[in-house]
């Protein structure tokens, strides 16, 4: 997807004078975040933690050798595994199996990747019809394919009447105004859908390297129609993917829903191994494997190397006060939050996402809640290192950087500096204890007051007690 | 992009050959992770963890019982009398309650499907379905309601039970196993849990003591 985290600063100070977005945010942050807490209660939860961490280190640190083994018994089982290197891999690999299969259209549930991909339009382009299933994603769809602000809740930005309106006029039905009558009226719309379409399109939530299988957890049950109902079955997901045994999804599907959505389990969580066998009613005759690089491989063997682990909860985006002012689509790219503010620059290229490692207070809220100790306030530290080290940041903020290490070397010229700088901030705010705008950063004041300091430094008033 | 891992991963034919031994060593140990404590009472624990994901249910002694229990539901909530069925059900007396079952795969247009399970996970409060010619996957999920035959003797205590149960007596896994916990739900219009998505709206268990 087109990639709009340069204009991070405008979108972000948009959506927090967005006041009915604010509502929204505040609403969700107290569902995700009580509820997250109250489904934690019965676990061992550092234990659990600490066993998941293990888990998806075990496979990122020999992710070659376990993918190896995850190809051979995918294939065993009638599955096709096949590589991308990006998205437009992606979308060619998947337009070519449409064609040998004589599909027109696709019916999806939820992933993240084919939003890295920009699946949707390649598919039209090439005159496969594609549905999302997902009702946010479906939502989103229908209202001109308008993108996710969320990656477990794509449509959390939307009001109901927003919805109802959009429903009456895509639908040409009655308007409703209850939200129980507008998700039937979806579910006959997809309905259709579902039982006419010849492929489906899935993310992965897990590959399972001992028995070749893709586990998928949903609660609206399109994940099942779409691995169950059509002949054909994509699975879109990326290398990072894959654990080794049944066991291992035992311990991570506790973690995993609890983080995410505050449910002990989800509704429906599948593990699914192979096409159709002889006598079955349903399932795919055709099943391929689409295991995606975009960016991940370069993470291998890094400082960076620690994302990998990441199962894509949200819960770190849920718990952060930053998403929780500026909502998802600030971010500018497929995955927002502290993980977006990791991933994206990884991904796009640094220089292309300038805003975001330092969109972030670094109060560890994200790193504290992650279900697989991903040190993220850590990796994005690095991150800003990075464009420090490579001259990225903007010119005023580096020649002042430059100005104050050059003082900082100099004891005696610093306290003189720092006498002069409190004293003129002093008689700038005029006896207040705050100063409004500030003459030499005027953009620092915009949102904020700064704080007027009292005059004398820390060195005179240390000075003046020791000598009482 | 294998080849690139392995020049990321720093890989040369010794350390694969020793990365092969710790894989299959980790495979082969199946090791498990830290469990919540589900007590004693698998099946209260069941019913219990059920519930709260808004499954209703009905216990009854022996399985003979079992249509007249589905026909009592179906009285109560006003579903029509026409089912569909696992054809592994076929063998009780459906038509004897006042049932019109077709023991086949769900269709688009059914509303009620009949299933039985492959076991039951007392943790979470799930059933465990297993794809196959006398157990299709559609009638857990097409059908507005879905009602499960559960016998009490195969609720385990959680996934990692239901994992060696299948290995034991099926060793390979089928196509799908399908864990369901409750009516199918969504939360994605202003964050307000509706039941009913796509799949059911309504999931009941009864739940057969002797079987």
């Amino acid at each position: 997807m087109q990639n709009q985290s340069m204009h991070f600063k405008q979108r972000a100070a948009a959506a927090a004078a967005d006041r009915a977005l604010q509502a929204k945010l505040g609403t969700a942050k107290a569902l995700f975040v009580t509820g997250r807490r109250r489904a934690v209660a019965d676990l061992d939860l550092e234990a659990t933690r600490t066993a998941s961490q293990a888990i998806r280190d075990t496979c990122v640190a020999d992710l070659d050798l376990w993918l190896e083994r995850f190809e051979t018994e995918a294939t065993r089982r009638g599955a096709q595994v096949l590589w991308a290197r990006d998205g437009a891999e992606i979308c060619r690999l998947v337009i070519d199996i449409a064609r040998r299969h004589g599909v027109k259209k696709a019916i999806k549930s939820k992933s993240m990747l084919s939003e890295e991909a920009d699946l949707n339009a390649a598919l039209e382009a090439a005159g496969v019809q594609p549905v999302e299933t997902d009702l946010g994603e479906y939502i989103l769809q229908i209202n001109g394919n308008e993108r996710p602000s969320h990656i477990i809740a794509p449509a959390i930005h939307k009001t109901k009447e927003e919805v109802a309106e959009l429903f009456e006029r895509v639908h040409r039905k009655p308007r409703k105004t209850d939200i129980g009558q507008m998700t039937r009226e979806a579910r006959e719309e997809l309905r259709a859908h579902f039982l006419s379409a010849e492929m489906g399109i899935s993310g992965g939530n897990f590959l399972v390297a001992e028995t070749g299988s893709l586990a998928l957890v949903t609660n609206e049950g399109n994940g099942r129609m779409v691995t169950t109902l059509p002949r054909v079955h994509v699975v879109i997901t990326g290398v990072e993917k894959v654990i080794p045994t049944l066991e291992d999804l035992a311990t991570l599907m506790r973690i995993l829903p609890r983080s995410a959505t505050g449910q002990t389990i989800s509704n429906y969580f599948s593990v699914l191994t192979g096409v159709k066998r002889p006598g079955d009613t349903d399932g795919p005759e055709h099943l391929y494997f689409i295991l995606v690089d975009n960016g991940r491989i370069d993470l291998l063997g890094g400082d960076f190397q620690p994302m990998l682990r990441c199962i894509r909860c949200a819960a770190c985006m849920n718990h952060c006060p930053v998403y929780q002012t500026i909502g998802g689509h600030a971010y500018g790219w497929v995955y927002p939050g502290p993980m977006g503010s990791v991933l994206t620059p990884l991904y796009v290229g640094i220089e292309n996402a300038i805003d975001l490692p330092q969109a972030a207070t670094l109060c560890n809220q994200c790193g504290a809640v992650c279900p697989v100790k991903i040190p993220l306030p850590e990796l994005m530290r690095k991150l800003r290192e990075q464009e420090v080290e490579r001259g990225l940041r903007p010119w005023g903020e580096r020649a002042a950087l430059a100005l104050w290490g050059w003082l900082a070397r100099r004891p005696r010229l610093y306290a003189l500096a720092a006498k002069l700088g409190a004293r003129t901030l002093k008689w700038q705010a005029g006896g207040e204890d705050r100063i409004r705008v500030l003459g030499l950063a005027p953009s620092w004041t915009a949102g904020r007051d700064f704080p007027a300091p009292e005059g004398r430094t820390f060195r005179e008033l240390y000075a003046e007690r020791k000598s009482r | 992009m294998l080849g690139r891992m392995r020049r990321r991963l720093g890989r040369t034919a010794e350390n694969a050959a020793a990365g092969r031994t710790a894989i299959e060593a980790v495979l082969a140990r199946r090791a498990e992770g830290p469990r919540p404590d589900v007590g004693k009472d698998l099946q209260a624990r069941f019913v219990a963890r059920a519930e709260a994901m808004s499954t209703t249910g009905e216990i009854i002694a022996g399985l003979e019982e079992a249509p007249a229990a589905v026909a009592r539901y179906r009285g109560g909530q006003k579903l029509p009398r026409a089912a569909v069925a696992w054809p592994q059900l076929a063998g009780l007396d459906w038509a004897g309650a006042g049932l019109r079952v077709d023991c086949r795969a769900a269709g688009g247009e059914d509303l009620v499907g009949l299933t039985g399970v492959f076991c039951a996970v007392a943790e979470t409060g799930s059933l465990v379905v297993l794809s196959g010619p006398d157990t299709p996957a559609a009638n857990s999920l097409l059908p507005e309601t879905h009602i499960a035959l559960v016998p009490a003797s195969r609720i385990v205590a959680g996934m990692e039970e239901a994992w060696r149960l299948l290995r034991e007596e099926c060793g390979e896994l089928p196509r799908a196993v399908n864990f369901i916990s409750g009516p199918s739900r969504t939360g994605d219009i202003e964050q307000t849990l509706v039941l009913g998505a796509h799949g059911p709206y309504r999931v009941h268990i009864v739940l057969v003591r002797d079987w």
